[in-house]
């Protein structure tokens, strides 16, 4: 029986207008955010480089040798927010990973000076064991994430300097050391094995977060908690990889600075290393509140705070306004994101 | 004063010589790329109640954040409060001219105290510090006027919502507004609630005030409008007179054609299939006490009751969403105990939230993935990769299935319309090819023209074998749509009516069970 709601073809005019708006919108607004802040970077590194010019009488930003040091310096933060990604997309956030990493840094340079490559291992053990300790508090005793891992900060900072009596530890002998100092050398074209590492990061983490089951229910929890618990989704399951990832990157991190290094401290080391880490995320475009964002907008952040560490200090700018500067960047980068989706906001 | 309570019966107000206080005349609003409001025009006098009406989409919300200087209409259009042309140039300038807008999402902070709200961003201050004494003597007139029982101290926290809807409502007064736009008030309302805010409109009609009243249910507009005029596609249709008010007219008038069988009942026409779902007995120690019920396949069952009985939260239990202490489920013979939604819906088993925004949708993604979210574990290759290609198959023939009116999957299901929403959410239960539906308030928020389409939906589930029970606290739709109804009163499940009951399904007899009080003896 043909009812009369069939024949409703002619009235949808107007919504289907509407929708078609929508569609364009979103696209739109998805180029933007794809793109997002790649414009910036190509504008900082310009800047930069003609300032180098101007000031010093040479361009030695854009030279190979300097856009490798840029990009290793880049790599650790890099997979550090790859994981903060993770994270942030969910709504929550993880202040532990720069305490993380000195503490894998300095067990995994302790067991390799018995054990070798054991000590990487330990490395990541020790991340992923500290983020999962964050995310079950999160996920099972439900306390919120920022007060977990502000405790998680100052506590893993004590353990790294209780690892090593609050000393540092060397070993000259160190049997990963390639990761920090060696290239990959194909033919011709010889990369660093720490931008090897930080791109595999960053295309694993692309791969999880957009083709596979887990990676919808990442943005799903951080677009609605309750709508995915009540979907079915298993919201604990979700937050404890997160955080789990965010540990373990950042015992990954730990194991490329202490590679570099031959060293590790555990007073020093990769202290407020998490604001860089959510600075990267944040400026490569990821909504604080979840749900929304991208890998290779973080991988874009994370270059942008690179070229701008690396910059400046070719630059001769001094120690105090890298500060200045780096901060107000962070910031007008940000609002300049938030100006131009303002427009194409609805609802 | 109480003289001039009796509601106005002539055809125009206008006739008794007074001047309309609002004209709206040629307002149209365009967005780029979409004329959302063309020519549109409302003319309301002082002390009656208009109602607006429209579909989802129709412009009502449009015309009245115009109203409210949310946004700016096109040039070419006039505004005139009590016949001075005004430019409305936003939300502050709206409020000088007597406008005040009453929102669905109410627009109060909790935190603070009934006056402290009623003075937000106009308190009184004695140099440099508030004078709350001030503003508490300030308040209580009004409160007194609207009959409220709770005082200026109270926090609006601690107030229901019906009560925090009075206090939207004093504010508006204490501003000195003369025209009040209510948006859908009675959604989140109980009968009683209802019965309380249609006193209180009664009331402020009668002081003058003119009410701009929005809804999309056809008896409180039959009970409270002077006039109703009705929008479509963003086009002015007409203005009815209350004297001229016929269900059928208002529907032709909102969706351009006659809906000849709003609600279907196709399915059961032989026996009644086994019983899928019974539960007995099923309570949580707080709101729950004791439900019982039982569910066969094919079977269309409507759980009633008043708001506050203890519907979604005996929906909850069964879900798993909730724990229970007592009580026991039996899904297709066995028993079962969900101790999450995940395994629930393994089972069969999937609920529809009566909160589609908040608990249902991802609003931020697009609307293919919102209807797979249920089915990619289980499509997924290794049940890790994601299958695209069926993901987008499935979502192609859902928007077929349900007439989703979207362009594609990728649009994000935020810019859809209300009905469009529910149909989103609704086909992402049926991917997962359940046995037992749990819909909880399916049509609430949604047009006239998709509830008969989810009504068909509905109907269309039942007659291919699903178990399906229906929440709903819109009594005409629990009698149009269920084949058989169980009441609650209190977290009790107190009777059943029609089915092998021998009771008719009427709205009386549910009432009855839903009260305690027989309704045949208290009606006339």
């Amino acid at each position: 029986m043909s009812n009369s709601t069939s024949g409703g073809g002619p009235a949808i005019t107007g919504p289907v207008a509407a929708n078609a708006r929508a569609t364009r919108q979103a696209s739109m607004r998805a180029l933007v955010r794809a793109v997002g802040m790649l414009p910036v970077l190509v504008i900082l590194g310009g800047l930069v480089q003609v300032g180098g010019i101007y000031l010093t009488g040479e361009g030695r930003f854009l030279s190979w040798q300097n856009l490798s040091i840029v990009a290793q310096q880049a790599s650790v933060n890099a997979v550090l927010a790859a994981g903060m990604t993770f994270v942030i997309l969910t709504g929550g956030i993880d202040l532990s990973v720069g305490s993380i990493l000195a503490a894998s840094a300095m067990i995994g340079l302790i067991g390799s000076i018995d054990y070798g490559y054991l000590g990487l291992a330990l490395a990541l053990l020790m991340g992923l064991v500290m983020g999962l300790a964050n995310g079950a508090l999160i996920a099972f005793v439900r306390l919120p994430p920022f007060i977990v891992t502000l405790g998680s900060l100052t506590a893993i900072r004590g353990i790294a300097r209780l690892l090593g009596n609050d000393t540092t530890v060397f070993n000259s002998d160190l049997s990963f050391a390639w990761i920090g100092n060696d290239n990959l050398t194909i033919g011709p074209i010889s990369v660093p094995w720490l931008i090897i590492i930080a791109f595999l990061v960053i295309f694993a983490s692309w791969l999880i977060l957009r083709r596979t089951v887990l990676g919808v229910h990442i943005y799903a929890v951080g677009g609605n908690e309750s709508a995915a618990r009540l979907s079915g989704i298993k919201v604990w399951a979700v937050l404890l990889f997160v955080y789990g990832a965010s540990g373990v990157l950042a015992g990954l991190g730990g194991a490329m600075q202490a590679a570099r290094l031959y060293a590790a401290n555990g007073l020093q080391l990769g202290q407020s290393y998490e604001l860089d880490a959510i600075a990267a995320v944040i400026v490569g475009g990821t909504s604080f509140v979840g749900g929304i964002g991208s890998i290779w907008g973080t991988l874009i952040g994370a270059l942008i705070i690179a070229v701008l560490n690396n910059g400046l200090i070719l630059l001769g700018v001094s120690d105090v306004w890298q500060y200045i500067i780096k901060g107000a960047v962070i910031i007008g980068a940000v609002a300049l994101d938030r100006y131009r989706l303002r427009g194409s906001a609805r609802t | 004063m109480p003289s001039s309570h009796e509601p106005k019966t002539g055809p125009e107000p206008a006739a008794g010589g007074t001047a309309p206080i609002l004209q709206m005349r040629g307002i149209s609003k365009t967005f780029p790329g979409v004329r959302a409001l063309n020519g549109v025009e409302l003319t309301v006098y002082p002390g009656e109640v208009h109602a607006l009406m429209g579909e989802n989409g129709a412009g009502k919300s449009t015309l009245m954040k115009i109203l409210s200087g949310a946004y700016i209409a096109d040039p070419g259009g006039e505004i005139s409060v009590n016949g001075q042309p005004v430019h409305i140039t936003g939300p502050t300038s709206a409020k000088a001219h007597g406008i005040a807008i009453i929102y669905q999402e109410l627009s109060l902070s909790p935190n603070l105290t009934v006056a402290e709200n009623i003075y937000l961003g106009r308190e009184v201050r004695r140099g440099l510090a508030v004078d709350r004494a001030a503003m508490f003597a300030g308040c209580a007139d009004v409160l007194a006027r609207l009959g409220a029982t709770f005082g200026p101290r109270t926090p609006v926290g601690d107030l229901s919502i019906a009560e925090r809807q009075m206090v939207e409502v004093a504010r508006a007064i204490h501003a000195h507004s003369r025209i009040l736009v209510m948006d859908e008030p009675t959604t989140a309302l109980s009968n009683r609630e209802t019965r309380r805010l249609f006193d209180l409109i009664l009331r402020l009609k009668a002081e003058g005030l003119a009410i701009i009243y929005i809804s999309h249910r056809m008896a409180e507009v039959y009970e409270l409008a002077e006039r109703v005029s009705v929008l479509r596609d963003g086009g002015y249709v007409g203005t009815l007179d209350r004297t001229d008010l016929r269900p059928e007219t208002i529907v032709r008038m909102m969706v351009g054609r006659d809906l000849s069988s709003f609600y279907k009942k196709e399915h059961g026409g032989g026996a009644l299939g086994p019983a899928v779902l019974e539960v007995s007995g099923l309570s949580d120690g707080k709101r729950v006490k004791s439900g019982s019920f039982v569910v066969h396949a094919g079977e269309v069952v409507g759980l009633a009751g008043l708001v506050g009985a203890g519907r979604t939260e005996l929906a909850r239990l069964i879900y798993g969403s909730e724990p229970h202490i007592a009580g026991r489920i039996t899904l297709d013979g066995k028993q079962v105990s969900f101790r999450t939604p995940s395994e629930a819906i393994d089972a069969g088993l999937v609920y529809l939230t009566e909160d589609r925004k908040a608990q249902g949708l991802f609003l931020d993604m697009t609307v293919g993935d919102n209807i797979n979210l249920g089915v990619i574990g289980r499509d997924a290759a290794l049940g890790v990769w994601l299958d695209r290609g069926r993901a987008r198959q499935r979502a192609l023939s859902a928007i077929k299935a349900l007439t989703i009116r979207v362009t594609g999957p990728d649009v994000e299901v935020g810019a859809l319309s209300g009905g469009n929403q529910q149909k989103v959410l609704l086909s992402r239960l049926l991917e997962t090819q359940p046995k037992v539906l749990i819909l909880d308030e399916p049509t609430r928020g949604v047009d006239v023209g998709a509830k008969s389409e989810i009504y068909r939906i509905i109907d269309e589930l039942a007659k291919r074998g699903a178990a399906i029970l229906v929440i709903s606290s819109e009594l005409p739709e629990v009698v149009g749509v269920a084949d058989r109804v169980v009441v609650m009163r209190e977290g009790e499940t107190m009777g059943e009516v029609g089915g092998n009951t021998g009771i008719e399904i009427t709205e009386q007899n549910i009432m009855a069970l839903a009260t305690g009080v027989d309704m045949s003896k208290v009606a006339a």
